[in-house]
């Protein structure tokens, strides 16, 4: 057990933040913070991963530290104190219910009047002789900077999305505009797939354990087929798979396993057909639902195509269905 | 990757009279949806927009406004479903986003 994973509480209960008690945190990463990653990536205990909010010391920093701010979850936390190796520094925890810094900023939690109760309950202003905070860019929904500062007095300087400029951030002293966008790219994508597959696996795999025990062997693998299509396919190829709405990328991922499936069990075309609009319609709505873990889907584009995917894919999924029955009468 | 998603959906809008030039809104959008010229914001391609709300919420002049939210299609499913305004449920015991 390193010192390091004793010393960053993870308590599943609030606690108020006492001015008197500055904890102490290192900026290395260790096999446990590892571990713990790949937990909460697989949705294990994953709202077990919450720092407690308020004021922690990285090194043993002086009254002229900068002071940088970030969200009570773990793999936040961890990304700026490991990114901040070898500085000493203040780290400002807000207490935001175990969400990362963009989703809680999006909801408010990672706002501005939890950044100015951090910054009172804290005493944040006797420990420090300056009055600037760095907040990660990602923060900016939820924070009004001139309120920040109407309020407490404190400047928010935003630095880059990513924790990991950091050190060229403060090398520079200013952000590049490639350190100021989001990415999304293989490994940003993929990072977030195993979310999916556990959220729809849940359902389909034991669905197509029954499919498969029942004797419907093409259905089974069909179904895993679409898990697999809508939840890791997409995730990966979504650049290149057409169009620019999720659920007809997640449909086209659907047909093309599909396809594959049909011809490695050499399924007639009637059974092919039926198969396609049912499985590409379950592999686009798993496609749609990866809008949440992407970074430039807006709601009002999600929106406009779920009042176009949802009875489409309704209606394919009925008329396979449908087909499947007549063939079944016809027999 | 081009991040490129639905054509003429966002909701953004910026008032140029009422912008003084300070450049916030290119400093927080992750987008890069902003460029400063001749001191004044000008929106460089709305279809970049993902309504995420910084640019607003930081804006001193409130010279622009955007219909915030997030763009997900569960929050949009869970918000229909209790007739609330979409929303992540990342809540506690949740384990989204």
């Amino acid at each position: 057990m390193s010192e390091n994973a004793l010393k960053v509480t993870f308590s599943p209960k609030l606690t108020p933040v006492r001015p008197s008690a500055v904890e102490t945190v290192s900026s290395d990463y260790t096999r446990a913070d590892r571990l713990a990653v790949w937990k909460a990536r697989w949705g294990i205990n994953r709202m077990a991963y919450r720092v407690k909010p308020g004021l922690y010391a990285l090194g043993s920093p002086a009254a002229d530290s900068p002071v940088f701010a970030s969200a009570n979850y773990k793999l936040s936390f961890d990304a700026l104190r490991t990114n901040l190796n070898g500085l000493n520094a203040w780290l400002l925890v807000l207490d935001t219910k175990g969400i990362n810094v963009w989703c809680a900023a999006g909801k408010g939690t990672f706002g501005t009047l939890e950044l100015a109760r951090v910054i009172s309950e804290t005493g944040l202003e006797k420990k420090v002789s300056h009055r600037n905070i760095i907040l990660p860019q990602l923060g900016a929904p939820g924070v009004s900077a001139h309120k920040v500062k109407a309020r407490t007095g404190f400047s928010v300087v935003y630095g880059p999305v990513r924790a990991e400029d950091l050190p060229e951030y403060l090398r520079l002293g200013r952000a590049t505009p490639e350190m100021r966008r989001v990415r999304f790219d293989f490994s940003d994508r993929m990072i977030l797939a195993p979310v999916q597959l556990v959220n729809f696996g849940r359902y389909m795999l034991p669905a197509a354990a029954l499919l498969y025990l029942l004797g419907f062997r093409a259905d089974a693998a069909y179904t895993a087929g679409a898990l697999f299509a809508g939840g890791a396919l997409v995730p990966a190829l979504l650049p290149w798979l057409p169009g620019r709405s999720f659920a007809v990328k997640g449909a086209a991922a659907g047909l093309l396993v599909a396809a594959l499936i049909a011809l490695a069990r050499q399924q007639s075309a009637v059974q092919f057909a039926a198969r396609a609009l049912i499985y590409a319609s379950a592999a686009s709505f798993i496609g749609l639902d990866f809008t949440g873990a992407s970074t430039y889907t807006s709601l009002s584009g999600v929106k406009k195509e779920m009042r176009l995917a949802m009875p489409a894919q309704a209606l394919a999924l009925a008329t396979g269905l449908a087909m499947l029955a007549a063939k079944g009468f016809l027999l | 990757m081009k991040m490129e998603y639905l054509r003429g959906v966002s909701t953004l809008k910026l008032d140029a009279a009422k912008c003084i030039g300070c450049g916030m809104c290119a400093a927080v959008c992750p987008h890069a949806v902003f460029r400063i010229e001749g001191r004044k914001a000008a929106i460089t391609d709305a279809d970049l927009c993902m309504e995420c709300g910084a640019c607003a919420e930081n804006c001193p002049a409130q010279a622009i406004t955007v219909k915030k939210g997030v763009g997900c299609a569960q929050a949009v499913r869970m918000g229909f479903l209790k007739g609330t305004e979409p929303d992540c449920g990342c809540g506690d015991g949740s384990s989204c986003c």
